[in-house]
C-alpha cells in the first residue's frame, strides 16, 4: 500500500493531497464549533438553570412553609408544561429536597418518591449529594459528578435567610446530543458541499501542475542508452523550476546528441584512418616488387630476343602489372607539394571540364563561385576534389546539381549538391571506404582519394543526405600567406 | 335607551313569571353572587361564561361567579355575606347547617346521589382496598370534602385506624381534578375523589382517568348541593331554584347541563344528607 501510494502518479498524488488537507481543515474546524457548542449550550444551560432555580426556590417557600406538596408540585412542574420536551435547556427532573434530605416533592413521583432518599436513589445522585455543598449557601451550585451523564444544579430554598430545603435540578447531558448531532450533520453537509466544489478544482489543478512534470517524466523516459532520432518534448515554457528542470534537460538532450553525432565521426574518422594506413603500407610492400618487375620486363624488352609470343606475354605481363601501379597509386594518396596556389580560374577550369558531362546527362548546373583572388591553397587537390565531388553529383543528379564556392577570413567552402536519390542513413559511415560498394561505376575509389586528400589538406568533408537533397560540403582551412 | 327599547323591556318586565312578586333585590340590579367549588370541573371558563349569561337572563339580574382555593373560603365568604349562593359539598352544608339554606340538588344519573371513588395508580396492581394503602402517600381533595376527604376518615376510624399514621404521607390538591392528576403521576398511591367527577374526567379525559383504577366505592351519598346563605331573601332562593329546576325544560339549559355531564336540578332534602352528619359525628368533625 505504501509503496502504491509511493508509486502514484503525481496527476493523482496532488488532487488527493488537497483532498485529504481539506478534508483535515473541514474536520478540525467542525470539531472546534462542535467544542464552542458544547461550551456555550453548557453556559445557555447553567445561565437558564440559574434563573429558574433562583425562581423556583423563591416560588417554593411558601408551599414549603405550608406543606402543601401538591401546590409545590404544581410549581416544579411548571417547565415541563411550558416547554417543549425537545427543549435542550428543559431539565430532566427537579426535586425538591426538604431539610433532612429526604425528597418533598419530584416532578417525577413515580421514579422519585415523597419521602425517598435522595443520595440513596441512583449512584449519580449519591455522587451529587456528596459534593453538595454545606447548608446556608445562597445562590445556585453546580455540581458536575466526574464520570456522570448529568449536571446538577442546587439551589437552596431559604425563608429569611432559614434553610426550608434544596432545589435539584438534574440535567443530562444527552440533551446536548440532538443539538450536537444536528450540528454535526450541517457541518458534514457544509463539508460535502465544499469538498464537491473542491474536488474537482483540485483535480484541474492538480493536473495541471503535475502534467509539466509528467510530461518531463516520459520525455526522460525515451532517453535510453541512445538519443532517439525524433525525440519529440513538449515541455512546459517558464522561468520556475519545472520550466527551468525543463530548459536544463532539452539543453542535455543537444548536448547529448551533439556528443553522440561526435563520436560517430570520430569513430569513422578514425576507422578511415586505420584504413588509410593499411592501404598505404600495402601499397609500399606492393610499389617495391612492381617496380622491379616492371624494371625486369623493360630490360628484357630492350636487351631479350624478339620473339613474338613472348612480347605479347610480356606485354599482356606489363599491362597487367602497369594496372596494379595505376590502383596502388590510386589508393596511395599523396600529397605533393603544390606550389601554385589557389586562383578563381583554377575553379572555373573544373566548371569547363564538367558542364560536357553534365550538358550530356542532361543535368543543369548551377555555379557560384565566390573566389575572386587566389588562395593558399594547392590549387591540383582542390581541383581534384571538387572535380571529384561534381561529377559524382551529375552521376547520381536526377535533373540539377548546384555548386557553390565561397570563402570566409579562414577558410573556404565547397558546396555540391544535387537532387538525386539520397544515401541511406546506415552507408553514411561506409561512404569514404575504398572500393565502396555503393560505387555505381569505378572502383569507388573517388570518395576514398577525395576524403583523404581533404584530410590532408587539414579539411573536412559533412556528407547531408535526405530525398532528393543531398550535399558534400567540403571545408578547408586556408593556410597562413605567410 | 330608546322608546322602542323601553316599551319591549317593559312588556317582559310584565310578562316575566314573579313579575309581580317583591323583587326588591331584581329592581335594584345588585348582583346575585354565586361561590362555585371544585364540586364540579370549574375550570372551564367558557363553559362558566355561558352558564353565568344563561343564569343571568333567566333570572333577569346580574350574576356573579366567584371561585376561591378552597370550600373554606367560600364557606367564609358566605358566611360574611360576600356571597349569596354557592355551589357546595354536602359535608360543608351538614356542618353549617344553621348559616345555610338549601337551594337546588343536582340530579346525576337521574338521582340526587354520587360517591366517593377510592383511586390508586393503574400500575399498582397490589392495591385492592384501602387496607392496601398502610404507609402509602394519600391524596385529598379538601377537608371540607366529603367524597375527597370526610369519607376515607370515616373509613379508616371504622378500620379503628388514625389516619395520620396510617398513611406515611398525606396532602391536599384543593380540587377533585388534581387529585387524580396525582395518583395518575404517581405521587400519591392512593386518593379519594368525587365519583361523579372522576366518570365525567373519564369521558372527557379518558387519557388521564386512564392511568388510575377506582378501588372503592362508597356508598351513594347526597350530591354537592348549591346553598345559599340563610340570610337570602326566600324570594331570591325560590327564583334561583326555579331557574335551576327548569334548566332542563330548555335546550340552552339541557346543553348546559350536558356539559355539566348533569340530568337537571332537583329541589332536594335536607334527610339526603344525613349519613354525611353521621360520618362527620363519627369522624369527629364539630357541627
Amino acid at each position: 500500500m505504501n509503496q502504491f501510494l509511493r508509486d502514484l502518479s503525481l496527476r493523482y498524488k496532488i488532487p488527493l493531497r488537497v483532498f485529504v488537507l481539506a478534508s483535515a481543515s473541514a474536520l478540525l474546524v467542525t470539531i472546534s464549533i462542535l467544542f464552542r457548542v458544547y461550551d456555550e449550550t453548557k453556559n445557555d444551560l447553567l445561565l437558564h438553570a440559574d434563573s429558574m432555580g433562583r425562581v423556583l426556590a423563591n416560588t417554593l417557600v411558601g408551599p414549603m412553609t405550608h406543606d402543601d406538596v401538591w401546590r409545590a408540585y404544581e410549581i416544579v412542574n411548571s417547565p415541563f408544561q411550558a416547554g417543549s420536551p425537545g427543549q435542550t435547556q428543559g431539565a430532566e427532573v427537579i426535586l425538591v429536597l426538604d431539610r433532612k434530605g429526604r425528597i418533598f416533592v419530584s416532578t417525577r413521583p413515580a421514579e422519585y418518591p415523597m419521602l425517598g432518599d435522595f443520595s440513596r436513589l441512583d449512584p449519580e445522585f449519591a455522587a451529587a449529594g456528596a459534593t453538595m455543598p454545606a447548608k446556608g449557601g445562597e445562590g445556585p451550585t453546580v455540581i458536575e459528578p466526574l464520570a456522570s451523564g448529568r449536571l446538577f444544579v442546587t439551589v437552596p430554598i431559604l425563608s429569611e435567610g432559614a434553610p426550608l430545603g434544596t432545589l435539584v435540578m438534574s440535567y443530562s447531558k444527552r440533551m446536548f446530543l440532538p443539538r450536537f448531532v444536528g450540528i454535526a450533520q450541517r457541518a458534514a453537509l457544509m463539508m460535502a458541499l465544499a469538498l464537491a466544489v473542491l474536488l474537482p478544482v483540485a483535480w484541474y489543478w492538480g493536473h495541471r501542475m503535475a502534467k509539466p512534470l509528467v510530461s518531463l517524466a516520459a520525455c526522460m523516459d525515451q532517453i535510453g542508452p541512445r538519443v532517439p532520432e525524433h525525440l519529440h518534448c513538449d515541455l512546459y515554457d517558464s522561468q520556475d523550476e519545472i520550466g527551468r528542470a525543463g530548459a536544463s534537460f532539452k539543453r542535455m538532450l543537444k548536448e547529448l546528441k551533439e556528443k553522440e553525432s561526435l563520436e560517430k565521426q570520430m569513430m569513422v574518422t578514425e576507422r578511415l584512418a586505420a584504413v588509410g594506413r593499411l592501404t598505404a603500407g600495402i601499397a609500399h610492400e606492393i610499389n617495391n616488387p612492381l617496380g622491379g618487375m616492371l624494371n625486369a620486363i623493360n630490360t628484357y624488352k630492350r636487351h631479350g630476343q624478339d620473339d613474338p609470343r613472348t612480347l605479347k606475354t610480356l606485354a599482356l605481363l606489363e599491362r597487367g602489372l602497369a594496372q596494379i601501379k595505376e590502383t596502388v597509386a590510386a589508393l596511395l594518396v599523396e600529397s605533393k607539394v603544390e606550389p601554385h596556389p589557389l586562383s578563381r580560374r583554377d575553379i572555373e577550369d573544373v566548371r569547363t571540364l564538367a558542364a560536357p558531362e553534365a550538358a550530356k546527362r542532361g543535368v543543369a548546373l548551377k555555379w557560384e563561385d565566390d573566389v575572386t583572388d587566389a588562395l593558399p591553397l594547392p590549387s591540383t587537390q582542390v581541383r581534384q576534389i571538387l572535380l571529384n565531388l561534381l561529377l559524382n553529383a551529375i552521376h547520381a543528379a536526377g535533373k540539377r546539381v548546384e555548386c557553390q564556392i565561397y570563402r570566409d577570413s579562414r577558410s573556404l567552402t565547397l558546396a555540391v549538391w544535387n537532387d538525386g536519390e539520397h544515401i541511406a542513413e546506415e552507408n553514411l559511415s561506409y561512404l569514404f571506404e575504398p572500393f565502396s560498394r555503393l560505387s555505381r561505376n569505378g572502383h569507388g575509389l573517388g570518395l576514398w582519394v577525395t576524403y583523404q586528400t581533404v584530410r590532408q589538406l587539414g579539411g573536412g568533408i559533412v556528407v547531408e543526405s535526405e530525398p532528393d537533397d543531398t550535399r558534400f560540403t567540403v571545408t578547408l582551412t586556408l593556410q597562413d600567406a605567410s | 335607551m330608546s322608546r322602542r327599547k323601553f316599551c319591549a323591556a317593559l312588556a317582559a318586565f310584565l310578562l316575566a313569571p314573579g313579575a309581580f312578586a317583591p323583587a326588591t333585590a331584581r329592581a335594584a340590579g345588585r348582583p346575585l353572587r354565586i361561590g362555585l367549588t371544585p364540586v364540579f370541573l370549574d375550570e372551564q371558563a367558557a363553559f362558566l361564561e355561558a352558564w353565568r349569561a344563561y343564569l343571568e337572563r333567566r333570572l333577569g339580574q346580574p350574576v356573579e361567579f366567584a371561585q376561591r382555593g378552597s370550600y373554606r373560603e367560600i364557606v367564609d365568604l358566605l358566611g360574611r355575606e360576600k356571597l349569596d349562593a354557592a355551589w357546595l359539598c354536602g359535608y360543608p352544608y351538614v356542618r353549617y347547617e344553621r348559616a345555610l339554606k338549601l337551594v337546588a340538588v343536582p340530579l346525576y344519573q337521574g338521582k340526587p346521589l354520587y360517591r366517593s371513588y377510592l383511586i390508586a395508580p393503574a400500575a399498582a396492581a397490589s392495591i385492592s382496598g384501602l387496607a392496601d394503602l398502610r404507609g402509602k402517600v394519600f391524596a385529598y381533595s379538601d377537608p371540607l370534602s366529603n367524597s375527597g376527604f370526610l369519607y376515607p376518615q370515616y373509613r379508616l376510624a371504622q378500620m379503628g385506624e388514625r389516619a395520620e399514621a396510617f398513611f406515611s404521607r398525606t396532602f391536599f390538591t384543593w380540587t377533585h381534578r388534581k387529585v387524580v392528576e396525582a395518583v395518575a403521576v404517581g405521587m400519591a398511591q392512593g386518593g379519594a375523589v368525587d365519583g361523579y367527577i372522576w366518570d365525567t374526567l373519564a369521558r372527557i379525559r379518558p387519557e388521564l382517568t386512564e392511568k388510575t383504577r377506582v378501588v372503592e366505592m362508597s356508598p351513594a351519598f347526597g350530591f354537592p348541593p348549591l346553598v345559599a346563605r340563610a340570610s337570602l331573601l326566600d324570594g331570591e332562593v325560590a327564583a334561583l331554584r326555579r331557574v335551576l329546576l327548569s334548566m332542563g325544560e330548555n335546550d340552552e339549559g339541557r346543553s348546559l347541563l350536558g356539559q355539566l355531564n348533569l340530568d337537571g336540578f332537583t329541589a332536594g332534602d335536607r334527610a339526603l344528607y344525613d349519613e354525611i352528619g353521621r360520618m362527620a359525628r363519627v369522624v369527629g368533625g364539630s357541627l
